[in-house]
């Protein structure tokens, strides 16, 4: 048995589960949420999508090449083809194909 | 309801499979099997952390390094637990199991509808939460599992199907921009993050950019609240 590993993978499951579990533990069901935290529940899903979108670009360069040009081009294409059909697995499909395309044929 | 979750679960279905098989791989190429595969991806089930997690094993970090990583990495959970506290009211038991798998992608996924004042309308979306998770995290298993074991044959070139994941966030956030008329919180978390991914740098912007963003809707509440009515609800 690797004990290093085994504490390595002990740790980091423990403590993204403390993560996770944290807000339900500190407001528990059987008790009114306080209304700041109502809020922030109803106002954060549309802020940490927007987060979500730049933690997946993070590591785009915009120094080298291709200098972030196919995941802004996908990404263009995915929100213009969900504006134009309100289709979430065809937007999603057409802009993920467009951008293997893009990085496998054309950069 | 079993039907619904399949399909609005596909786009998670491509990218955990291919970033699972990925993860996978790296994990048997750097020495650690099939078991030790298995066990990360039941038991910390986070993927940007598990591929942080092979250099810490690989590189014999301290497990003190270990937490702060994982904390510095994972703290956006924090934001997960809290969007869904009303929404996963009286899930029953259901409901450990639904703390536990939410990761970015089934939060995505769960975070659309407003709380139901109908207990019953509440009661069959915890199912569809539940399931939703479940089914979430099987892929990412199943992924990961299939890559410790088979390695790199696939058979044809995947580069960039990843990006399935960032597709489903984009695709996601168009959808709540059409069905709102308030847009200052979609757009404080996109210019906010994007304003400490400048600052800070790839490696350490979620944590500032999670304490602005808190900042600036804690700061919006009046405004927003006194909006609502005028708006007719949530979308």
């Amino acid at each position: 048995m690797d004990m290093h590993a085994f504490g390595t993978v002990a740790v980091a499951a423990l403590v993204t589960m403390a993560l996770r579990f944290l807000p339900f533990i500190i407001f528990r069901g059987d008790r009114e949420t306080p209304a700041y935290i109502t809020y922030l529940g109803k106002v954060l899903p549309f802020a940490i999508m927007g987060m979500l979108v730049v933690f997946c670009l993070k590591g785009v360069s915009f120094a080298a090449a291709p200098y972030g040009i196919p995941e802004f081009l996908a990404c263009g294409a995915v929100a213009a083809l969900h504006v134009w059909k309100r289709n979430t697995l065809l937007s999603i499909a057409g802009g993920t194909v467009l951008y293997m395309v893009l990085v496998q044929m054309v950069f | 309801m079993l039907r619904k979750a399949f399909l609005d679960t596909i786009p998670v279905l491509t990218g955990y499979v291919v970033l699972g098989i990925g993860f996978g791989i790296i994990l048997k190429t750097r020495g650690y099997g099939a078991g030790w595969a298995l066990a990360m991806s039941l038991f910390i089930y986070a993927g940007s952390l598990q591929y942080v997690v092979i250099d810490l094993l690989t590189g014999g970090a301290s497990l003190l390094t270990t937490a702060l990583t994982s904390l510095m990495v994972n703290a956006r959970h924090l934001f997960y637990g809290i969007s869904m506290i009303d929404r996963y009211k009286g899930a029953g038991r259901k409901k450990l199991y639904m703390m536990f798998g939410l990761t970015d992608e089934t939060y995505s996924l769960v975070c659309q509808d407003p709380v139901s004042e109908d207990p019953a309308v509440q009661r069959e979306r915890h199912k569809y939460y539940f399931t939703v998770s479940f089914f979430n995290q099987c892929y990412w298993v199943t992924g990961s599992v299939i890559g410790a074991l088979l390695g790199s044959v696939i058979p044809f070139n995947t580069e960039g199907i990843d990006f399935a994941l960032t597709a489903l966030f984009v695709t996601i956030f168009t959808e709540q921009w059409l069905s709102t008329r308030d847009h200052r919180p979609a757009l404080i978390g996109l210019v906010a993050s994007a304003a400490c991914l400048l600052i800070f740098g790839a490696g350490s912007f979620l944590i500032p950019a999670m304490i602005v963003i808190t900042l600036l809707l804690t700061g919006l509440r009046s405004s927003v609240e006194g909006r609502r009515p005028a708006k007719g609800g949530e979308a």
